[in-house]
């Protein structure tokens, strides 16, 4: 079974998020912020991220530069959110090391597609 | 009795427009569907809409409220296996079947805002190599006015852009301006968007290789279903291929068509009609759409 690490400051959005990942049939972990999400991926890496991008401790931008930095950081798949709002953002993450993007407020069926092009699901 | 009468001439109104039935069991829909024009129109209830139809020079409300009623939901490469059958196994028969003309044509008929049309055009700007020198008509129609004013406009927010498109394929394909995303030019020019309803003769050139009718005859019911599929019929290619949406089939409404025995979501004329059988190709199916590809690609179109 593949692993999902959920990345997001928000206990609502990464329960949200955990509900549709399981759905769609990976294992997830959760990570309240960008240090606890990088000592998750040292622990183990997972096989993608779903990564916020608007984060208080550490932005989605220093922890994917981080991750890709650090020893097997360069396997995961991330998938970064962000809301309507940051469209400027999306160039700049995948610059930064994102393999896909879905915007703020997803369903399901829109997080499965995004899983799928980066071959999770 | 005045609500049931509203529902009904409603109904009415979208069933000899669109073909589309609201079977009584549905009228409930309507007024949720129609909530937003009545308040826009100081409409307060269903009575006084039906006395506004029932009105000379209303024909401006009456469009509007088909176009209310109508779902236009869809998304980039909805289906994305299906596309991928599309663009490795199909369009290659194709390729086959008019090597001496070198001319395809397609027609997405029930295209909405378009985003189906212009998954087919990038297949083919990401194909640039193989259809060099040929020439590809992608004909994308739908009842909608407000659905094909949109298409031709050509810009979608960034929740439509984002749909089923990768981020690559969006950066490349998309570019962000005041009004969202707009597509490339390129892209864009390769799709003509026409109004039409596909219980009407099908559009020009009235002949066409590929025929993508998806999502749209859910609305309908048995007799008109196989009356849109008599349409798509008579103007499909002898060895054309038809594609339906995911779990979509014509058997029940029609003998006309018969599955491709190698790919099952795409159908064919049946063997009385058709000069040949289906061919039988065993290209394994994989994804297809690299975004560096297809950025070098847009050019086809150009
Ligand atoms: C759910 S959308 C499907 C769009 C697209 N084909 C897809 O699969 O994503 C259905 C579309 O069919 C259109 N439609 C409904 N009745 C039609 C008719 N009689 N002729 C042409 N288009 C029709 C609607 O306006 C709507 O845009």
């Amino acid at each position: 079974m593949k692993t999902c690490l959920i990345v997001d400051d928000s206990r609502v959005i990464r329960k949200v998020s955990r509900h549709m990942v399981e759905a769609i049939g990976l294992a997830v972990e959760e990570a309240a912020n960008g240090q606890e999400a990088l000592d998750a991926c040292a622990q183990a890496m997972p096989d993608v991220i779903l990564l916020d991008w608007n984060m208080p401790v550490m932005s989605g931008i220093e922890f994917i530069t981080r991750l890709r930095a650090s020893p097997g950081g360069e396997a995961p798949k991330v998938v970064f959110c962000t809301t309507e709002n940051d469209a400027a953002h999306i160039r700049e993450a995948v610059q930064a090391g994102a393999n896909e993007y879905v915007m703020k407020p997803f369903d399901h069926e829109t997080l499965q597609i995004k899983l799928q092009l980066v071959g999770a699901a | 009795m005045r609500e049931d009468f509203a529902a009904n001439l409603v109904s009415g109104l979208l069933e000899a427009r669109t073909g589309q039935q609201l079977t009584r069991d549905r009228h409930w829909r309507i007024e949720t569907a129609l909530a937003g024009l009545m308040r826009e129109q100081g409409i307060e209830n269903a009575d006084q809409l039906a006395r506004r139809l029932l009105q000379p020079g209303q024909e401006a409300l009456a469009e509007a409220v088909v176009e209310a009623l109508l779902n236009n939901e869809t998304y980039f490469f909805r289906d994305r296996p299906l596309f991928d059958q599309l663009s490795q196994k199909i369009l290659p028969a194709l390729a086959a079947r008019r090597g001496d003309t070198r001319r395809l044509a397609i027609w997405s008929a029930g295209c909405s805002t378009g985003q189906e049309a212009l998954s087919l055009a990038m297949i083919f700007a990401e194909q640039r190599m193989r259809w060099a020198g040929w020439t590809i008509e992608i004909v994308a129609t739908d009842v909608s006015r407000s659905a094909i004013a949109s298409a031709r406009k050509g810009a979608y927010s960034q929740f439509q852009v984002q749909r089923g498109l990768g981020v690559q394929q969006m950066l490349t394909c998309f570019e962000e301006a005041r009004e969202g995303w707009r597509v490339d030019p390129a892209l864009h020019r390769a799709v003509r968007f026409e109004v039409h309803n596909v219980l009407d003769p099908a559009p020009r050139p009235g002949r066409f290789d590929l025929v993508l009718c998806r999502n749209v005859l859910l609305y309908f019911d048995s007799t008109t279903r196989g009356r849109a599929l008599d349409r798509i019929g008579d103007a499909l290619a002898d060895d054309g291929f038809l594609m339906l949406g995911g779990g979509e089939s014509p058997a029940a409404h029609s003998n006309r068509f018969v599955t491709c025995r190698a790919n099952t979501n795409f159908f064919q004329h049946a063997p009385s009609r058709a000069a040949t059988a289906p061919g039988k190709d065993s290209i394994p199916i994989r994804p297809s759409l690299s975004a560096n590809s297809l950025k070098s690609n847009l050019s086809t179109f150009r």
